[in-house]
């Protein structure tokens, strides 16, 4: 559709692909039947994620799993690339599903369930002012293992790091989020850290329980194809650091490079002085040495 | 004695300094791996499973959130920091892992004729202000837009020039001249969109390839001489050229109830050939034509293929056309078999003369 005004313009061009792009929101829903603690806790995760989220009042009666249309619909309206669906169900109680789309297509969902949650209104403790740039944390070697696992590591990373900034304050750090997986599950704590002194420059870490707490159980995943997630891995050319020729590094690190040189004139160049070789005022005696010397000069020269 | 306090206080200052450290060392079996620009940190050592059920959980994972965000801490510290209005801030190296973008990146506009034109010649774009200061009005007016420094349309006084007209408007000349320029500009601005989306090919044949099938000549040329007013009805042909085939209509349908005689000559005409023993399909070359065309195909396939992998990589379009084309081929190899049986023997006959070989 063709903009009519500049502000419609400005609009349309913020949600075109770009080589550079947003800051990924996030767009949080409730299903068909929800519970206290899933209600609870999509708010609690909003209030972590605001600004670059969305609250959903209403309750929508789909099941991602089976038909993503709607949610592809929600997300092309909003121009929101991740989604959290909470709903609640006997045979899956406490649910949220986790997942991000790509080009408004589902790329991956992961089902997980809610064993035991403590609130942000229960913990009570100052907490980060909204908007921080949270620190993450992913502990246990599961992460690395399990497959399953290693995408979860990469959606929780997408979901709750924020925007990609070029500095950060150093007073500023004080949200974290850790995660472990452990034991079949996966601990998720939200600390504010403390920054006491220490004798040196680096202070010392001191945390405080503040956010939401989950204990989550992982269920039902749908991941993207292994094509699908090198498709939408792929970055513009010119978003790669530009080459600079002639310039090479070798194994240690040292700086190769090629200088090239104008002609230079042999016969002016700074040697070492031999006395012996040095033209003479005089007679043929030194005529001849000097015609003795001159050729030898030349050929040390050239 | 001096000495000894010498030692005493250098062995004290190191006590100090281990002391300091210990504040801030966190000991760890594997070091954890860094995302600064993410403000990533990745613990992979074990945790025995007994005994993280033994301790409660939530003072377990406090101690292990505090340890992994000392070593965190630590290695953002060790960034270079700058001082930016009364606060130190750490500069932050990019992201390092690989995360899945939101779109796909965005295509590459095709560069406009200008753009061109001016690339061929060198031309580097000027920037020009905004503003220009205007000496009749005493003022800075705009360089283009409303109230602009040299609008045409809005001189009070015209000098009428010698060689024109007397009756002539000169006010309407000028504003005439500009509507014309702006509906110039607009139609070049079109044209500049219909080429950068100009993604379609014409059509087989059209466009002039390096090596054209006699296939491809044939449909340029009829569809060449179908691109007349008439539709192709006036156009001369060549002293040796052929009639053109039907290539629009697949079939012609007699009509239902028209020549009486022409329909019983047809009748009478199936049931000879349904009596003769001779068969209607001459079984040698029909073999012969599918040899030849699946020759055809693989020599097309094996091209494509080549080209392809050369090219770039993606859905195998090699692949893709070699399905399309067999089906094709397929279909017509059985309708050409399936026509000439019909036209001679009727359905049934035509089905069991089915063609030998490769199915």
């Amino acid at each position: 559709k063709k903009p009519k005004t500049k502000r419609s313009k400005r609009f349309l061009e913020s949600r075109a692909p770009k080589l550079t792009e947003n800051v990924k929101t996030a767009m949080i829903m409730k299903g068909g039947n929800t519970s206290q603690t899933v209600t609870q806790a999509l708010k609690d995760i909003y209030s972590l994620k605001k600004p670059n989220a969305v609250l959903y009042k209403k309750k929508n009666i789909t099941r991602p799993f089976e038909d993503s249309t709607s949610l592809e619909f929600f997300s092309k309206k909003s121009d929101c690339s991740l989604f959290l669906f909470g709903s609640h169900n006997k045979k899956r109680p406490n649910n949220l599903i986790f997942g991000r789309l790509f080009d408004f297509h589902v790329l991956d969902m992961i089902e997980l369930g809610i064993e035991k949650y403590v609130s942000l209104s229960e913990i009570k403790t100052s907490k980060c002012p909204e908007g921080t740039k949270p620190m993450l944390v992913f502990a246990g070697e599961a992460f690395d293992v399990d497959n399953d696992l290693k995408r979860l590591k990469s959606l929780l990373l997408d979901f709750f790091r924020g925007p990609t900034v070029p500095a950060v304050r150093l007073a500023g750090l004080e949200h974290i989020l850790h995660f472990t997986a452990l034991d079949g599950k996966i601990y998720m704590r939200s600390y504010r850290c403390l920054l006491k002194k220490s004798g040196c420059r680096t202070p010392r870490i001191e945390l405080e329980e503040i956010g939401p707490s989950f204990d989550f159980v992982m269920r039902r995943t749908h991941l993207a194809s292994d094509d699908l997630y090198k498709l939408a891995h792929r970055q513009p050319k010119a978003l790669k650091p530009k080459k600079k020729k002639n310039i090479s590094h070798d194994a240690f690190g040292t700086k190769f490079g090629r200088v090239h040189m104008q002609k230079q004139d042999l016969s002016k160049l700074q040697t070492r002085k031999m006395k012996g070789l040095r033209k003479r005022k005089g007679g043929v005696d030194s005529t001849e040495d000097e015609a003795a010397a001159a050729p030898k000069q030349v050929k040390v020269e050239s | 004695m001096a000495a000894c306090s010498v030692e005493q206080l250098l062995a004290k200052a190191e006590a100090e300094e281990a002391e300091k450290l210990n504040s801030i060392t966190v000991k760890k079996e594997l070091d954890l791996e860094f995302d600064i620009g993410n403000l990533l940190a990745f613990d992979k050592n074990r945790v025995e499973v007994a005994v993280f059920r033994q301790q409660k959980k939530d003072e377990f994972l406090l101690a292990l959130a505090r340890d992994n965000t000392q070593l965190l801490i630590n290695e953002i510290w060790k960034q270079p920091t700058e001082r930016v209005e009364e606060a130190i801030v750490a500069k932050l190296p990019d992201p390092v892992t690989p995360l899945p973008r939101e779109k796909p990146p965005p295509k590459a506009k095709p560069p406009t004729k200008w753009e061109q034109f001016a690339k061929l010649k060198g031309i580097q774009k000027k920037k020009k202000t905004n503003l220009v200061w205007d000496e009749t009005a005493k003022e800075w007016r705009r360089r283009w837009g409303y109230k602009r420094v040299n609008d045409g349309t809005k001189e009070w006084l015209i000098e009428v020039p010698e060689t024109a007209d007397p009756n002539e408007d000169q006010f309407a000349k000028r504003v005439k001249a500009k509507k014309e320029r702006v509906a110039k500009n607009e139609f070049n601005r079109l044209k500049n969109i219909a080429r950068a989306q100009k993604g379609k090919a014409p059509g087989l044949g059209l466009t002039p390839k390096a090596q054209q099938s006699k296939d491809e000549l044939a449909r340029a040329v009829s569809v060449a001489k179908s691109s007349t007013a008439s539709v192709g009805r006036f156009q001369d042909r060549l002293p040796k050229e052929k009639p053109p085939k039907n290539t629009g209509k697949k079939r012609k349908f007699e009509p239902l109830i028209g020549n009486f005689s022409n329909e019983k000559q047809k009748q009478l005409e199936l049931l000879q050939v349904m009596d003769s023993k001779k068969p209607k399909m001459d079984i040698t070359k029909a073999v012969n034509k599918q040899m030849r065309e699946e020759d055809r195909e693989e020599a097309a396939a094996k091209y494509k293929k080549g080209a392809g992998k050369r090219g770039r990589k993606g859905n195998m379009p090699g692949k893709g056309k070699g399905k399309g084309g067999k089906g094709k081929g397929g279909k017509g190899r059985a309708g050409g078999g399936g026509g000439k049986g019909r036209a001679g023997g009727g359905g049934g006959g035509g089905k069991k003369r089915s063609k030998p070989g490769k199915k």
